[in-house]
């Protein structure tokens, strides 16, 4: 594009070019893998893996915002990690096409993220952020709020320390944090949870990326401030129109935000679909038990106790069968002799991974 | 969907933003934020008495390598009280005791004392203070990168430092010193060399790995930063106070194995404490019991004190940078 020649790149002059056509997916994703060797060492090869993401497969469009359900340990931190590149997979690609990315071979071609490297790694970090869960520990206790929110400028280059500090002004306004002055040399431990939280938006969000990966950003609040960030985090969606890849354990924090939702099990997505459509007509054992599990604020009604079994069982070394069939309540002789379920569309826009639906 | 929000001016290079204005106003904003670290600290400091005391002992020594140089230029002669060359003339016997001209009497030799005390004073606190940063320099910087890197980066430092501490340190100065002609500059680099890359970079290694696992090094990956940005910015700022209280470790082993080196005879020094006790030897008057204490106490009293003065210190330093150590008062 033409505004890659000599203008310094900025936000600003990005956002302006952004008016493609979003006909393609913003993230592609296919059969994404990450194994996490359990032993092994310098001399000797690993024998047995943790299967923290295996064989996942989704899309994202512009704009949408896509909620990562399941439950601790199922993967879905690791997906958000691998989709920041903080992660190198261990199998399948993930595709970026951005509307205002300067090409890399040619104006068509997604960006692989197992190509991007060196300087297009830079490009990348301007284009997809990341929000962490622990806004107590993701701050780095000797900066300052200015330090932290603009180290994402400062570390790119992007203009001079006038022009960062405008920026980090209007995004600490934007995220709600006013007078903004105030809070420009404060440090972390000044601030209170809630505080603390939109400044690690305002730090994703101050180099105005296409795609943030927000790991269960409202976990770690008190639900009062919970609804707050969360609608902050809603309209500065909209505004800026950015992607949305919302990992949570939170059902009701997921429908809140996202236009559709995965259900992952294990490390396999086992459920994806429209919000409205996977709450009201859940197919999968496990989504059910998820929803059956969600309280109800109506004490005259009496709840079914979820059909599950056991426990959740080791991501090490799993069998080949479906991951759920120890726990199943629908679970037949076929399920134990054929390996895990495809997703197959039930409904269109629905996918399930079951032999059973 | 995709509109932006209209924002800012779109900086270019030769955009008129004043470089000047909000430069200075950010440098004046951090000298107030670490003018309040600093006072926060210090007030935990001198809650500490031991802390104190030993400050106050550095400072007094200090004040002694100071005046040296003032009492040689206005009071007193240099042909009889040169710390090397001079001589007293008009002692019977040399060693002199304490007298109103010698306040602690002359050496075998027939120099002053007290003149040999000052003029070493200098000497240690150079070689101390070099030593210190020499090690906690290379301390710092190994620690952080074998911590950030790992591998073999981490193994190869790491079985570096453990053959050094494997090593008698004494020992290993005392061959270097008969190999080669050690001076007080080649003595600190040295100390600070095997420090450096001795036991304190495996402890700025252990406390850098407790820092590289924090998600603010993720968040700085995630915001772009390089290697170089994240052990520089978010890495080493985190070691230096533990590495500034292993430089007050450090200085007294410096003058401790300088001390001990001097006595032996095995450096390349005018003057120092060692050399002190030394000569007395040397002279056989070690072996008089008391009698001739003036040549022995000065100099061993002055490496003591110093020596536990800047441990102390080190010690107190430990409570102002590891909270868990201080006491509650309220």
């Amino acid at each position: 594009m033409e505004s890659a020649s000599n203008t310094p790149e900025t936000p600003d002059t990005r956002a302006a070019g952004s008016n493609a056509s979003d006909g393609e997916p913003l993230v592609a994703v296919h059969g994404l893998t990450k194994l996490f060797p359990v032993d092994g060492g310098p001399f000797r090869k690993p024998s047995s893996f943790i299967h923290a993401v295996d064989d996942v497969s989704f899309q994202l469009g512009h704009g949408e915002s896509l909620g990562l359900v399941g439950e601790s340990g199922c993967g879905k931190t690791t997906v958000g990690k691998l989709l920041v590149k903080l992660f190198e997979p261990s199998g399948g690609e993930i595709l970026f096409r951005f509307t205002d990315a300067p090409a890399v071979s040619s104006a068509e071609a997604p960006w692989d993220a197992a190509a991007i490297r060196g300087r297009l790694l830079r490009s990348f970090r301007r284009r997809v952020q990341m929000i962490f869960q622990d806004p107590y520990e993701s701050m780095n206790p000797r900066r300052t709020i200015y330090d932290i929110i603009s180290e994402p400028l400062s570390v790119q280059g992007m203009g001079d320390v006038q022009y960062r500090v405008d920026r980090v002004l209007e995004i600490l306004t934007l995220v709600g944090l006013t007078p903004a002055g105030a809070f420009l040399f404060r440090h972390p431990h000044e601030l209170s949870g809630g505080q603390r939280q939109r400044v690690a938006i305002a730090r994703a969000l101050v180099i105005r990326p296409s795609f943030v990966v927000a790991d269960e950003p409202t976990s770690m609040l008190d639900v009062s401030s919970r609804a707050g960030v969360m609608s902050l985090m809603q309209n500065l969606a909209t505004e800026m129109g950015v992607a949305y890849l919302y990992v949570t354990h939170d059902l009701a924090v997921a429908r809140y935000m996202c236009n559709r939702i995965a259900v992952m099990y294990l490390g396999k997505v086992v459920e994806l679909a429209e919000t409205e459509e996977l709450l009201r007509n859940p197919l999968h054992p496990y989504t059910k038990a998820l929803l059956s599990a969600v309280p109800v604020v109506d004490p005259g009604r009496r709840r079914l106790a979820p059909d599950i079994r056991g426990d959740l069982a080791t991501p090490i070394d799993p069998p080949s069968r479906c991951r759920f069939y120890e726990r199943c309540p629908a679970a037949t002789e076929h399920c134990l002799n054929h390996p895990h379920p495809p997703m197959e569309e039930k409904s269109p826009g629905h996918f399930v991974a079951c032999y059973e639906v | 969907m995709n509109t932006p929000v209209p924002v800012g001016p779109v900086p270019t290079p030769e955009s008129g933003v004043e470089p000047g204005r909000g430069r200075v106003r950010f440098v004046l904003a951090r000298l107030r934020l670490m003018w309040r670290s600093f006072r926060n600290g210090w007030g935990i400091f001198m809650d500490s008495r031991i802390g104190m005391l030993s400050l106050f002992t550095i400072i007094a020594f200090a004040l002694m390598a100071a005046a040296h140089p003032i009492l040689m230029a206005f009071v007193w002669d240099p042909a009889t009280y040169d710390p090397v060359t001079g001589y007293s003339f008009d002692q019977v016997e040399q060693p002199a005791p304490p007298s109103w001209k010698h306040p602690l009497g002359t050496d075998p030799l027939g120099r002053d004392v007290l003149s040999q005390l000052l003029y070493s004073t200098r000497s240690e606190f150079v070689l101390g203070i070099t030593a210190a940063l020499v090690t906690v320099g290379i301390a710092t910087f190994v620690g952080a990168v074998a911590a950030y890197y790992g591998r073999l980066l981490d193994a190869f430092f790491m079985r570096l430092a453990d053959l050094i501490i494997a090593l008698p340190a004494i020992s290993l100065l005392i061959v270097l010193s008969a190999l080669f002609h050690l001076n007080l500059f080649y003595l600190a680099l040295i100390i600070g060399v095997l420090g450096g890359f001795g036991g304190t970079a495996i402890i700025l290694k252990s406390q850098a790995l407790s820092i590289k696992v924090k998600p603010f090094i993720e968040a700085a990956r995630v915001a772009g930063g390089g290697h170089f940005h994240i052990i520089f910015v978010h890495i080493i700022p985190h070691l230096l106070p533990l590495a500034l209280l292993y430089m007050m470790f450090t200085v007294t082993s410096a003058i401790f194995a300088e001390a001990v080196l001097s006595f032996l005879g095995l450096l390349d020094i005018r003057m120092s404490w060692g050399i002190m006790i030394h000569t007395a030897n040397t002279g056989g008057y070690l072996l008089g019991g008391t009698r001739y204490w003036w040549l022995i106490v000065p100099a061993g009293a002055s490496i003591t004190l110093l020596c536990s003065a800047f441990y102390l210190a080190g010690r107190a330093l430990d409570e102002v940078v590891n909270p868990r150590l201080r006491r509650r008062n309220d």
